[in-house]
């Protein structure tokens, strides 16, 4: 049982603490941009609707996520697709457990409903920001709110001249933009590196789900490869 | 039974990768006020973002082949140059249409 911090302070809402969230998060615009862009092309080709590639945006808010649910993604869905989908999602977007997990010493004060509300705002950057924003005193937890409404509206709004585009380019292939999962995390792994040591989990990884990628159809291998390679890395790392 | 169409099945799909997600948010501040994350799970859940990426590209790669492997070097060499993800993507994606172009 975790109390809120004592000697932290209280968290409170304000509307100053809104607009410097989404301040804060203007360096992460750019990206979002593109990485919603490179969604709604991908989206397109693979026969969603435009209300439907929107709708997921606003409702799902987890950019990897989406992009490895659209590899899954059939048409028509199946519920056995309807399964594999949710199952993807869960795995890709797992490490927002960890983020909500660090942010109890901070909300705990809170409400539930507040708490929980606030929760919704967890992505990679607003986390960032609000982790160097605790790190330093705040206590706002607008700021938390304010950054993830900024990048929900970024995030929503951009898929959809990415759509318009990929809907219009005939042959994706072509230009290269049936890589862009691919792309996308290899660009996003560059910020990730922490050495060697933390690399085994990753290594053992990528090789369990090209052993599994040959063995099992659809895309399980990411979840079969990701949860192996986090199981042995874990435990490599306690030694 | 599994295996057939379902009707809506694009908004039961979009609301399932929904309900997903809201329990990844908020399940983990959840088990915070109940249980300690041990230091082990802690580290597999660091460990995992790097890992779902790596189980992600290698795959794709070796079914994709050489403009695949071309495409995720310049990304990867392009982000360790510099840390922009619109310079990265915009100059991978433009190497695979080049060596597409070039008939690899």
């Amino acid at each position: 049982m975790t109390t809120p911090d004592k000697s932290a302070p209280a968290p409170y809402w304000s509307l100053a603490g809104l607009a410097q969230g989404a301040r804060l998060c203007g360096a992460m615009v750019p990206g979002t941009v593109v990485f919603a862009a490179a969604y709604g092309t991908l989206a397109a080709q693979k026969g969603l609707t435009l209300g439907e590639t929107v709708l997921m945006s606003m409702l799902v808010f987890g950019g990897a996520s989406q992009l490895v649910a659209l590899e899954v993604w059939t048409n028509p869905l199946t519920l056995w697709t309807v399964v594999s989908l949710a199952a993807v999602t869960a795995i890709v977007n797992a490490r927002f457990l960890l983020m909500g997990a660090t942010l109890r010493p901070w909300f705990g004060a809170l409400p539930q409903w507040q708490a929980y509300a606030a929760l919704n705002a967890t992505v990679d950057a607003t986390w960032l920001i609000a982790m160097r924003y605790r790190a330093e005193g705040g206590a706002d937890a607008s700021v938390y709110a304010g950054a993830g409404l900024m990048l929900w509206a970024v995030w929503v709004v951009s898929a959809i001249p990415g759509y318009l585009l990929g809907a219009f380019i005939a042959d994706p292939k072509r230009f290269g933009f049936d890589l862009m999962l691919p792309i996308f995390f290899a660009a996003m792994f560059v910020p990730l590196w922490r050495g060697v040591r933390r690399a085994v989990g990753w290594a053992v990884a990528g090789v369990v789900a090209l052993v599994v990628s040959f063995v099992l159809p659809g895309w399980w291998f990411i979840v079969i490869g990701a949860l192996t390679g986090s199981i042995v890395g874990a435990f490599i790392d306690d030694q | 039974m599994i295996n057939e169409p379902l009707t809506h099945g694009a908004l039961i799909g979009i609301l399932a990768m929904a309900g997903a997600t809201l329990m990844t948010r908020v399940a983990g501040y959840w088990l915070m006020g109940h249980i300690p994350l041990t230091r082990r799970v802690r580290r597999c859940l660091e460990i995992l973002p790097g890992a779902i990426m790596a189980a992600t590209i290698v795959p794709i790669v070796a079914k994709v082949g050489p403009v695949a492997l071309i495409a995720v070097i310049v990304a990867a060499g392009s982000m360790m140059i510099r840390r922009n993800e619109f310079i990265a993507v915009g100059l991978a994606v433009a190497a695979a249409s080049f060596a597409r172009a070039y008939g690899l």
